[in-house]
């Protein structure tokens, strides 16, 4: 039964209400035209609003809130621009499944569609980059429609919700209702998977000579990390973990390999090439990952356990499909490899399984990452190399995209997840300084690093202000190889050498800069000064920034070329001929 | 080859969008569409013609089905189903040929909805093929115009419709 309770109050007032009751404590954006009645009262309500310096960075920031917690992130940004710019992030949302809701002003109901000004159709625009978006219509449907948001964003497979407000549903008085059901009749949402497929994956599971687990997001989005632990650990399973996974089992955990795809390691491309069962949980066959798809995992029988059923058999046809929560079914799972091992378990088995697991650890030990030193330049890998032994596991790292993200990916460990925050599916340059500010108001308690190229840095640089402005203890450090690195080595490698519109001039001194915003900056570029520098910067309580002179010509190892099949990486650079 | 997808929805602005969305962003056109409301007036039936890559297929049925506002699509293409579709007419002709055109219209079960001294219109509903046949006798008459309606299809199988029963979330009963 649905009553009006409480005191009279405009459509700001209850949007407030309807965040307050979502748990939320602090919401990123930007204010404008038609979102003036909404932060009017912001003014005085006690969720916190951080003013970031672009909308793109709200939601950004909102994103990193969200990979850091579990909780849906909150974001605002007005009518027209404000809204367009949050599209990137948005979709960036949607490629990694984080929960967002999105709130845009939007012009007064009288004047949509009349090109008024600041006016963009922003539910159109923002349709194909959503899980699910909503225009509110009048206030009495706004604390419905913020409560359904909340519920998409969160469940199932999350995802990015925006809701579009036009500005007189803040004006108008009313009572917020209470929200008591959601009702969408058409939000099919499958948790707890087909019980027959579970247990014919327990049973593969007993038989298998060479499985391989292969974990993705989905087990960080699940919370389902404790289950994966104890399902590898039951079974004794070799696991490689996705970008998106990193810290899901522990970095130094005996079963666990590395990363997988383009830039994974040998032996975790090996053991997914070499396998005969893969067992695929919470992730999504990506391009990155499998490089050519008929070659991939080839000799595999595959189990692939996903909440999202379109996911299951889009880019490989499982052998047993599972729809369910990927935290429900490895508790299934586990339940029943423990029963049927009576009837599963064949002793011949066991001689198969030492050598896989000894063939494994030989590939690791042959061709290990590159965490080579230079003694007149850093090396980008010795520079994630102390990030990683000040870290020990524990730190929340930001990057962006490209050749910096690809080293911190490989060589810093995480001992948990929702350490590693990057832009994944999208590759969104930028994502790495505005995505640590959330990370770092969600986990104050936490040492954040924000780890970007020079490239990625200057794109979202007006952030800088945003973390002098709040005190964010952020340790910005910059991967400066003064270049687009990624481009350039796909340039390097591809196109001849011939690199185009990739160097990047003219990069501020960052002591100067840190320092024009009030924190302290520094630049490097010697091999000795590297751990000192990043010592100092961590002690420090403020914000830090740290400009990391690095070789400008390493390229990223191993590579699968694009298209190519997984274990035909290239491992290093072309050793000289000599003539 | 043409697949027919059934689609219930629920009538909501921007419903239509969404599933259209998911199949032009793959850049499929689509043949046809009919979209109407049902029994229940909070909900819409949907009928779409379009040539999706067979390897694809039942990838575009379970984006489709992922909508919030989609309570089930179906593949009619290789199930039991019916399929109509309505076309009208409009044949002009000369008197000389008026009976052969009313002959022709009976064979193919139409009706005749307008005559006038310059021809008829004409409504035929039927299999999509069958109008086709339709259009092109009535072509040697004369010059035509023809609206096609699209198709429209049932599905001739039970399935179970599942819906998403109501939930009550902590976080929203709560008072404050």
């Amino acid at each position: 039964m649905q009553t009006e309770t409480g005191k009279l109050m405009n459509g700001a007032e209850v949007l407030l209400e309807c965040l307050a009751r979502e748990g939320v404590d602090v919401f990123f954006g930007y204010p404008g035209g038609v979102t003036l009645p909404f932060y009017d009262a912001v003014y005085d309500h006690h969720i916190k609003h951080i003013l970031v310096r672009h909308e793109e960075n709200a939601i950004f920031a909102a994103e990193g809130y969200a990979r850091a917690t579990g909780k849906t992130g909150v974001c605002c940004a007005t009518s027209g621009p404000g809204a367009t710019n949050l599209v990137t992030g948005l979709v960036d949302a949607m490629m990694d499944s984080i929960p967002i809701v999105a709130i845009t002003g939007q012009v007064h109901s009288k004047l949509i569609g009349s090109d008024a000004f600041q006016e963009a159709d922003t539910f159109g625009i923002t349709r194909p980059a959503t899980k699910h978006n909503f225009m509110v219509k009048n206030l009495q449907e706004l604390p419905q429609i913020l409560h359904e948001a909340f519920y998409i964003a969160s469940t199932g497979r999350p995802g990015p919700v925006l809701v579009d407000i036009p500005k007189d549903v803040f004006q108008a008085r009313g009572h917020y209702v209470p929200v008591t059901t959601i009702h969408l009749p058409g939000y099919k949402v499958f948790t707890e998977g087909h019980a027959g497929q579970i247990r014919r994956a327990a049973q593969l599971i007993w038989e298998a000579e060479r499985p391989l687990v292969y974990a993705g997001g989905g087990i960080v989005a699940a919370g389902a990390s404790p289950e994966l632990r104890e399902f590898v650990e039951m079974a004794d399973l070799p696991a490689v973990t996705t970008l998106m996974a990193l810290g899901s089992l522990p970095g130094g955990h005996p079963n666990y390999i590395s990363m997988p795809g383009m830039h994974g390691s040998y032996a975790s491309n090996m053991a997914l090439t070499e396998c005969d069962l893969l067992i695929a949980l919470g992730t999504r066959f990506d391009d990155r990952v499998t490089g050519h798809l008929p070659s991939f995992a080839r000799h595999a029988r595959v189990i692939h356990v996903d909440i999202d059923p379109a996911e299951v058999g889009k880019n490989r046809i499982p052998d047993i499909p599972i729809v369910g929560d990927v935290k429900r079914v490895l508790q299934k799972l586990m339940k029943l490899l423990q029963e049927t091992e009576a009837e599963f378990h064949k002793p011949k088995t066991a001689e198969p399984r030492l050598a896989w697991k000894t063939k494994i650890n030989n590939w690791k030990v042959e061709h290990p990452y590159d965490r080579s030193r230079a003694e007149d330049e850093i090396k980008p890998q010795h520079l994630m190399d102390e990030i990683d032994r000040l870290s020990a596991g524990e730190a929340i790292v930001t990057s962006d995209v490209g050749q910096h993200q690809m080293w911190a990916a490989q060589l810093i460990r995480f001992n948990e997840p929702r350490l590693w925050v990057n832009s994944g599916g999208l590759g969104a340059m930028g994502f790495g300084l505005p995505s640590a500010i959330g990370a770092q108001m969600a986990r104050p308690d936490k040492l954040v690093f924000s780890i970007s190229g020079d490239g990625g840095f200057q794109m979202s640089l007006p952030e800088l202000s945003t973390i002098a402005a709040n005190g964010l203890p952020i340790k910005i450090i910059v991967m400066n190889n003064g270049c687009l690195g990624m481009v350039r080595q796909w340039q390097t490698l591809f196109y001849n050498d011939r690199l185009s519109a990739v160097t990047l001039d003219c990069f501020p001194d960052a002591e100067k800069l840190a320092g024009a915003y009030g924190f302290k900056g520094r630049t490097i570029d010697k091999p000795w000064q590297l751990a000192q520098a990043l010592e100092e910067a961590v002690k420090e309580p403020g914000p830090y920034l740290l400009n990391v002179k690095v070789s400008p010509r390493e390229n990223v190892y191993p590579m699968v070329p694009s298209g190519g099949a997984i274990n035909e990486m290239v491992l290093g650079p072309a050793k000289p001929v000599e003539v | 080859m043409l697949q027919t997808i059934s689609i219930l929805l629920e009538n909501k602005p921007g419903a239509l969008l969404r599933v259209t969305g998911v199949l032009s962003a793959r850049g499929y056109n689509i043949e046809s569409l009919t979209v109407a409301k049902t029994l229940d007036p909070e909900l819409s039936r949907m009928t779409i013609v379009v040539d999706v890559e067979d390897r694809i297929r039942t990838q575009v049925i379970k984006q489709i089905n992922k909508l919030v506002n989609v309570l089930q699509a179906t593949d009619m293409t290789e199930i039991p189903s019916v399929i109509r579709e309505l076309v009208l007419v409009r044949v002009r002709c000369g008197l000389e040929a008026r009976t052969a055109v009313l002959k022709e219209a009976e064979i193919f079960q139409s009706r005749v909805v307008d005559s006038s001294t310059e021809g008829f219109a004409i409504e035929a509903t039927g299999d999509p093929e069958k109008l086709d046949e339709f259009i092109e006798v009535m072509r040697t008459y004369g010059e035509i115009d023809v609206a096609r309606s699209g198709a429209i299809g049932m599905s001739l199988e039970t399935k179970k419709l599942r819906l998403q029963p109501p939930v009550t979330t902590p976080a929203v009963a709560q008072t404050t």
